[in-house]
Parts: C-alpha cells; sequence; structure tokens
C-alpha cells in the first residue's frame, strides 16, 4: 500500500506545482487506527501528508459538489462512479477534475476488526491481504477480506470507471459475489416479518442524519426532513418519522446509489441501512439493467423517458 | 418551581397591518388570565417569545412602552412558519406569550444623558416601546435631548405612522423621519438614507449622549462610520441583535456569539462589547 | 465520606434490594455495543465495559421529551393554551455509570440550573438521581479524561464511587443519597482498611492514561482572534456535519423546540439539537450566521474550548471520554483540535 501512498503523492506534487488543479483531496493519517481522515493539500510541499491503505473508506465525491476551485481528487472504484454521479447531475464539471484514480481491494470494517479482536486496538499494519493488529500486549493476523466493509464484500466494480490517471494496475474484479443476497433474504419474507425486520433494524436510530450526511447523493440544498414549510416529517425519534426518514431517504438515492457503503460506516449506532438502498438498486438492475455512476453518457434511469418504457402509467 | 417555558395566554385584541407591503402587522394582546399581567413586567428593549399552538414560537421585540397599561403589543414581520401562521390568526383567537425576556437599553445608564435613537425598517419596535417611555411625562424630565432618526424603503413602510406625525408635532423630541425613495408630492420629510440623514442630523458624539441603534445589517454597517466621525465612543453606541432563538433563556444554546447569548445576555449590547466576539448575528 | 465493602458475591442482592426504591439503569449490552438502559426487574447492570456508545444523558434528559400538550379543539376550555403534564420524578439511580459521565451531569448542570432559570425537567430529574459510579481500572487509548478536568477514579461528582478490587468492591460514599442507596441495598461492611488500596488502584488506572490534552493557555487566548485562526479550514474538511459527536457527546446539551399536532391535539416537545446542522442558526429571513461547515466546526470546538472556559471559568467543556474521537465518521479529533487551539499564535502558522 506504502507505494500506493508514494504514487498519489508524487501525482498530487505534480498538478499542484504545474497550477493544473488548485487543491488535492485525498486521506491523511488517522488520529486512530483503521480510520483515516479526508483533507486537502494546497500547497506541493506538504503532499507527503498523503496516505493510502485499507482504511481510507469515506467517499471523497461527497466532498465535491459546488466546490468552484479546480481539484485533484483521489477515487476508488465507488468514489470514481458518484464523481460520475455528481457530473451527470451538474454538481460539478469534468473540466474542474483531475481524477487520481485507485484501483480499490476493498475498504476494512473498523467495527468488524474491534469485534473480531474483541479488544481495544492500538496499530495496525497490512501486507499481503492480511491485517496484522496489535494492542496491549497481544497481535492478531487476520485475513483481510473478511474484515471487509459488506459493501466491499461484495462490490464488483472495484476499479475507477472514469479516471485521468491510475495509480496501479487494474485489480481483478470480483466475479463469484452474490451482490444481493441479503436483500433476496428480506424478499423472502412475509410482510408482516418483513416489517419487523425494518422495525427492529431501526430501533435506536438516534436521527443524527450521519447517514444522509456522509452520503454523496444527499447534497440537496434543503433536505425534506429540515423543511418546516410545509413540515413533512416530525423531528422527534417516534417510529413512524425516523422510518419515513429512512424510506424516503432510500428511494430518493434509487438510481443514484453506487453502494459505496458511506452511510453504514458513519452510523454511529450501527444501523445496516444499506439494506434499503440495496433493494433499490436490484430493482434498478433488474427493472432497467442500470448501474449508477458507470457512463458520463447516459442518464439515470429515473430521469429518462423513453417511447418504449413497458409501464403503461407513464404514456 | 417556575416553568420558563410555559407562555402565558394571550388574547389578540387587536391586529393591524402596518406597511403597504401588509407583511408587517402590530398584535395588541391582553392576558386571557388578569393577574398575568404583574408577571410581564418589563422594559423598553426587552422581547417575548410568541407562541402559537401547533406551529411553534418566535422572539420577537415588544413594541408597547411599559407606560401603557393592560396590553402588550407585538409589530411581526411575516416571515417564517410561526409568523406566517400568527398573520392569519384573527382577532379574539387565543395565543401565547413567554416573558419578557433578555436584556433592555441601559436607561439606567443613560439618565440624564441626551439620546439618539437610530432605527431603520421593521427593527423600530423596541424603538417605538422607548420613544413612548420616554416621552411618559414621569420620564421625559430624567432625560437630555432627544433625536429619532428612522427610515424605510418609503412612506408606506413606515410603522406607526399616526405616532410618528404626532411626535413629529412636539418639542420635546426631535424627529428626523426619512425614505429611501417617494414619488409622494406631499412628502414632507427627509429623503435619504439613514446613515446620510444621521450624518446631517444627529448631535456630535460626548459623554453625554448616547446613541440606540436598531436596523438592518446594511443600515447598521453604514451607520457605524457616520458615528465615529461624529464622535461617539463605542460604549455610548448601543445596538440591539436578532439571532435564531428557541428557549429565550440560554438554555437551548443557538443564539450565541461568542460567549454570550443573544436572548440572555442580550439583546442589548454596546458596541464596545460587539468588538470583542465573533460577529456571528 | 466513608470506604465500604461490596462482596461481588452480595452484590447481586443488594442490587435486588433496590429496585423497589429506585428506578435502575445500567450499562446493557446492545449488539456491538453498551448503551445505558433501564434495567428490568432482576437485570443487572453488565459491568464488564470500558465505555457505552451513548453518553448515559439521556437518563437525565431525554433526546425527545414532551414539554406541553394542547387541544386546538376551539369547544373545549383552554384551548390553545399550553399546558404542563405529569412526570416521574421518582428515584432513580444509575449503576455503573464511569466517572467522567457523572462529571458530565454536573457539568451540564451549569447550563439548566443557573441564578436567572432554573429548567424544571433537568433540575427535578436531577434531584431524583443517585450515582453509583465504576472507577475505570482499564481507561482506553482515546480517554483523555485526566486533562480534561476529570479522571478514571474522579469521585467528585459521583454519590457513590465502586473501585473493582476483583473478588469485591470498595465503595467510596461520597454523598447523602450515595448513603441511602447502600443503606437500601443493605451494603454496610466496613471498608476504611482499605481506603488506601482505591488510591493504588486510581494512581495505576491514571498511569495509564497516554491520552492527554493541552487546555492551560486557552483562557489566555484572544477570542476573535482564535477565531480567526489560519487552522479552522483544514479543520473541518473533512466534516460532513452529522452532528454524531453532539449526539453521542455527554456535555453537549443544545435542544430544539418543535410543536407536533395530531388531529386537534398538540404538544411542544424538545428534542436534541445539534451545532453542525445548518437549520441551528439559520434566520426566518433565510440569512445564517454560521453559513458553512467551517463555521460550525468551530463553534462546537469555541463552544466548548474556549466559550465555555470564559464563561464560566470552570475548566473546559469536555470530560475526555473519548466517544467523539471513536465515533466520528471522518476521523475529527477533539484532542488534535484543542492542541492546535491551545498553541495558537496570531501569525504564526499552525502545524
Amino acid at each position: 500500500m506504502s507505494e500506493y501512498a508514494e504514487k498519489i503523492r508524487g501525482i498530487a506534487k505534480k498538478l499542484l506545482d504545474d497550477g493544473t488543479v488548485d487543491m488535492v483531496i485525498g486521506f491523511r493519517k488517522g488520529t486512530m487506527p483503521l480510520i483515516n481522515e479526508p483533507c486537502f493539500v494546497k500547497d506541493a510541499a506538504k503532499v507527503d501528508a498523503l496516505i493510502w491503505d485499507s482504511s481510507c473508506g469515506v467517499n471523497l465525491a461527497n466532498y465535491l459538489p459546488k466546490r468552484k476551485e479546480k481539484i485533484g481528487v483521489v477515487a476508488k472504484g465507488c468514489d470514481s462512479r458518484n464523481i460520475v454521479t455528481h457530473i451527470v447531475e451538474n454538481q460539478i464539471t469534468r473540466e474542474q477534475l483531475y481524477i487520481i484514480g485507485v484501483p480499490c481491494t476493498g475498504m476494512v470494517d473498523r467495527r468488524k476488526v474491534r469485534l473480531a479482536v474483541g479488544k481495544e486496538i492500538l496499530s495496525v499494519s497490512e501486507a499481503d491481504g492480511k491485517i496484522t493488529v496489535t494492542g496491549d500486549g497481544y497481535e492478531e493476523v487476520l485475513d483481510k477480506q473478511e474484515m471487509l466493509q459488506d459493501n466491499c464484500a461484495i462490490c464488483v466494480h472495484r476499479n475507477p470507471v472514469i479516471s485521468d490517471e491510475v495509480i496501479a494496475d487494474p485489480v481483478e474484479e470480483q466475479t463469484d459475489v452474490d451482490r444481493y443476497a441479503d436483500v433476496k433474504a428480506v424478499e423472502a419474507m412475509a410482510p408482516e416479518a418483513r416489517w419487523n425486520h425494518f422495525e427492529q433494524l431501526l430501533d435506536g436510530c438516534i436521527r443524527c442524519y450521519a447517514c444522509r450526511n456522509a452520503c454523496p447523493l444527499c447534497y440537496c440544498p434543503t433536505c425534506f426532513v429540515d423543511e418546516s414549510q410545509p413540515q413533512w416529517v416530525g423531528k422527534s425519534v417516534d417510529k413512524t418519522d425516523t422510518r419515513t426518514f429512512h424510506f424516503l431517504r432510500a428511494y430518493h438515492c434509487a438510481g443514484r446509489c453506487t453502494d459505496c457503503g458511506a452511510c453504514e460506516r458513519a452510523c454511529p449506532v450501527g444501523i445496516p441501512v444499506r439494506q434499503f438502498t440495496k433493494k433499490l438498486e436490484k430493482d434498478c438492475k433488474e427493472l432497467f439493467d442500470w448501474e449508477a455512476g458507470m457512463s458520463l453518457d447516459v442518464r439515470p434511469p429515473l430521469d429518462t423517458y423513453r417511447p418504449e418504457d413497458p409501464d403503461e402509467f407513464i404514456k | 418551581m417556575q416553568n420558563p417555558y410555559l407562555p402565558i395566554p394571550v388574547r389578540i385584541d387587536k391586529a393591524t397591518i402596518e406597511t403597504e407591503d401588509r407583511n408587517l402587522k402590530t398584535f395588541k394582546f391582553v392576558y386571557v388570565n388578569p393577574e398575568d399581567e404583574a408577571k410581564f413586567q418589563y422594559k423598553a428593549g426587552q422581547f417575548g417569545e410568541l407562541s402559537v399552538t401547533g406551529k411553534g414560537e418566535i422572539p420577537i421585540g415588544i413594541a408597547s412602552s411599559p407606560t401603557e397599561k393592560g396590553y402588550v403589543m407585538f409589530t411581526v414581520n411575516k416571515v417564517g412558519l410561526v409568523s406566517t401562521a400568527l398573520h392569519n390568526m384573527k382577532e379574539g383567537d387565543i395565543m401565547g406569550i413567554r416573558g419578557p425576556l433578555g436584556n433592555w437599553y441601559p436607561w439606567e445608564r443613560m439618565e440624564g444623558k441626551n439620546i439618539v435613537i437610530i432605527g431603520g425598517g421593521f427593527a423600530f419596535t423596541t424603538l417605538r416601546s422607548s420613544i413612548v417611555m420616554l416621552l411618559d411625562p414621569e420620564n421625559r424630565k430624567k432625560f437630555g435631548d432627544i433625536h429619532v432618526v428612522y427610515g424605510a424603503r418609503s412612506p408606506g413602510m413606515l410603522l406607526y405612522r399616526d405616532e410618528l406625525a404626532e411626535w413629529e408635532a412636539r418639542d420635546d423630541i426631535n424627529m428626523h423621519i426619512t425614505v429611501d425613495g417617494t414619488d409622494d408630492p406631499d412628502w414632507k420629510y427627509n429623503v435619504g438614507f439613514v446613515p446620510s440623514i444621521t450624518e446631517e442630523k444627529a448631535p456630535k458624539g460626548d459623554d453625554d449622549t448616547f446613541a440606540i441603534v436598531c436596523g438592518p445589517p446594511i443600515m447598521i454597517k453604514f451607520t457605524q462610520p457616520v458615528l465615529d466621525k461624529l464622535g461617539y465612543k463605542h460604549d455610548h453606541i448601543i445596538m440591539s441583535l436578532e439571532n435564531r432563538m428557541k428557549c429565550g433563556i440560554g438554555m437551548c444554546g443557538r443564539c450565541n456569539i461568542g460567549k454570550e447569548f443573544v436572548c440572555k445576555d442580550g439583546p442589548v449590547f454596546t458596541l464596545e462589547e460587539l468588538n470583542s466576539i465573533p460577529k456571528e448575528y | 465520606m466513608r470506604v465500604i465493602k461490596i462482596d461481588k458475591k452480595d452484590w447481586e442482592s443488594g442490587v435486588g434490594k433496590l429496585s423497589g426504591d429506585y428506578s435502575l439503569y445500567g450499562p446493557v449490552k446492545q449488539g456491538a455495543f453498551h448503551n445505558f438502559a433501564p434495567l428490568e426487574k432482576g437485570q443487572m447492570p453488565d459491568l464488564d465495559y470500558v465505555n457505552t456508545r451513548m453518553s448515559p444523558k439521556s437518563v437525565v434528559y431525554p433526546q425527545c421529551e414532551t414539554m406541553f400538550e394542547y387541544t386546538l379543539d376551539e369547544n373545549q376550555p383552554d384551548h390553545h393554551v399550553n399546558k404542563e403534564i405529569p412526570k416521574d420524578y421518582s428515584p432513580r439511580a444509575i449503576l455503573g455509570i464511569r466517572p467522567c459521565d457523572v462529571k458530565a451531569i454536573d457539568l451540564v448542570n451549569i447550563n439548566f440550573d443557573n441564578p436567572e432559570y432554573q429548567d424544571p425537567w433537568w433540575v427535578q430529574r436531577r434531584a431524583a438521581l443517585t450515582t453509583v459510579a465504576l472507577a475505570c481500572n482499564n481507561p482506553c487509548s482515546t480517554c483523555f479524561c485526566t486533562s480534561a478536568g476529570t479522571g478514571p477514579f474522579d469521585d467528585s461528582s459521583a454519590d457513590v464511587l465502586l473501585a473493582d478490587m476483583g473478588d469485591y468492591y470498595l465503595a467510596k460514599v461520597m454523598t447523602e443519597k450515595g448513603e441511602a442507596l447502600v443503606g437500601k441495598a443493605g451494603f454496610d461492611q466496613d471498608g476504611s482498611a482499605e481506603a488506601g488500596a482505591i488510591d493504588d488502584a486510581a494512581k495505576a488506572a491514571e498511569a495509564k492514561i497516554t491520552s492527554k490534552i493541552e487546555t492551560d493557555k486557552l483562557g489566555d487566548k484572544v477570542t476573535t482572534e482564535l477565531y480567526d485562526a489560519d487552522f479552522w479550514e483544514d479543520v473541518a474538511f473533512a466534516c460532513i456535519n452529522c452532528g454524531t459527536c453532539t449526539y453521542l457527546c455527554p456535555t453537549c446539551w443544545c435542544f430544539d423546540i418543535q410543536d407536533e399536532v395530531q388531529g386537534t391535539d398538540g404538544c411542544r416537545m424538545r428534542n436534541w439539537d445539534t451545532c453542525m446542522s445548518a437549520l441551528f442558526t439559520k434566520h426566518g429571513t433565510g440569512h445564517n450566521p454560521r453559513p458553512n461547515k467551517t463555521a460550525r466546526v468551530r463553534q462546537r470546538f469555541m463552544h466548548k474550548l474556549k466559550y465555555y472556559v470564559d464563561k464560566y471559568e470552570n475548566g473546559i467543556a469536555c470530560v475526555g471520554c473519548g466517544r467523539c474521537v471513536q465515533q466520528c465518521p471522518v476521523n475529527i479529533d477533539i484532542r488534535r483540535v484543542c492542541d492546535l487551539m491551545n498553541r495558537f499564535e496570531p501569525g504564526k502558522e499552525c502545524a
């Protein structure tokens, strides 16, 4: 992974030196193991702060909307697809961006590691698909593949779909994964069981909106939950209001979600928020053969009209 | 235990449209329980939370004067959820008020001094309260010269027009009413922005003269250098701030500027105090 | 203060005796982490935990709480009049709360109970509360309590402080409320002979705390200069304004007031709020004095580490529990920001 970091630094330095960009958005080393901090570098002399490892899960596309500068942005597969979505949705222009593509082998789920180790983690290193975790009087080696975030474990677009420069050879895409096993399990439930499942899922939601704010798609100037005239949703932790928030948010992401996992990664109380968005991702795949953010040239299904649309109501 | 969040029930006794754009209405409230009047003893410059059940509360400066008994009056600009609901209410409807809240213009410190009141637009409400209070015979003798510079976009946007005319006719207060512009041939007062009228009409600043400034940010921004030029010291310039509020008693945490809460430590600050805190208003 | 000894074999029966007199709260495992929750009759607090995900502030200060009720039905007497509602202020006890979290309740009290105004719900709920704190023998790497005005064995806020000595607890009974609780539990074995062991354990625990912040110069900084410091854009860049830090924080007390109506029944309620939200300060006119995330992030840190320091001269508004450090989804670390603020010199670039 350190060669990735070297490569990123080199490109960043060049871009800042020759004025191609005003800033480079990437990651710097976190103050804690297993989480790095998104940062920007504007000064070529400071590119050494940039790093890369399997704790760079935050989706950097989230930092692009409405920015005016010329930006170099480090992008793994999912980030690049969200960048495509941003460009298609006019949140940023392609010309503003220099995309530094990073072929990705998946990001580590810090909570999974903590749970697996069961002890406090003081430092982490990785090499050859293994994660070495050390703490007070112990060292443990874990298989990275088993510690991946759920979305990374089933990701089939690990390589950037758009970039100006890629820092390494493409990684092999996963082909033998069942991307929708969890959705199918929920679909198979009887309605009442499914309802209970969702009830339990959302139990404990504190309405902090971390899932929304971490999501690159949630850039609305005023979110429907924050609107007061009219007020669509109550603001307490009332079950109906909480459900309304999660369901509507998921629908708003239909055909746009890249399953980057930002929502789940951010949730402070561990709600598997992806269960909602994942269902809509699956529907879009099945109904429209659509995957979000794969091309700058195609409009997303829900903002396209086709005369041959099979549904009557739309005609 | 006294519950500081509990509004006192009041009845809308009268609602008057103030301005030609119909966005400002003055509400005269009477207490549903007459004994509540004693709980609502206020000073000019304080505010109250107007409570509309089902909608919420809004902090509004008290426009009536402590010398006006039996009712309390607020002038409300229609901008948001609560103020719009309030504008749609009718005479006789029941709602609530909470207060009085916040501090007031430093009348104690200003006793015996000259006062220049500078107001713009619809921020004239607590200034009306102040003027009515000052002109009360018991109070008038406690203060020196009184000047008022008050401006609005057009004659139809001035608040309390009948009273302005009455004050204009008196000789114990110097009124300098102005509008940004007008095509009314009968307009007999000033034309020009508040800062320039202030520069022309306001007395020079000295130890015995205080300026009370209340208006939109743009007016304040351009009035301040004028007051500097006239020699007002920053601890003699009194300003009233607005920020988004909920509790009104310094607990909910949103209206702070630096370590001060606009609702509890303010809304009245001297310019000298404001100079040392972030401009988050 | 006196020291008593509680054999662990007696702990469960003692706690059992309390359930008639107190509503009990304690740490319980909820999925992958612990939270404070009401204990059912017979349920024991799970004291084998380091720190809970959410702070225990909700025991005295619920996330959502009805303030008043009213009817909009004009056929009813007193329609459109807010009315107080009965609330449960019967005695409640938190078992196994950490010393930093008890300290936080005292700290928040400064906001809700002051000479001018008393928040009736907070004040009465706090008055009804007895805290049995559990000292930390093994603080974690993100704990910086000792440099945030408290510590793993801080007994200054708790009614009872338990020190885990292996087979038994030594308990410092600090207050009358604490005496009442241990009396009802039937814990009365004198432990004064071993009081020194608590001090030793405290020293050992404090020595394990490696995470420290610098706060000594915060009070001397000029507010406006610190506010204009050049590091805020860098500090705030990663922030997604989610408010996780504020919801988890034991010392964040800001709230929102909302009216909710169903049919003609309405209530006024308050909910925890967060300074990370743009709506927090947005005026009705649309003007926002904190218009961007940098302004909002700065507010959170300035409030905790400067405004509070200046307003109350009572240290910082943080007890070093480390929850925000652990759960921030983008790794914004208050320890780093605090040091930046403490080391800030106008005109000099900060690293």
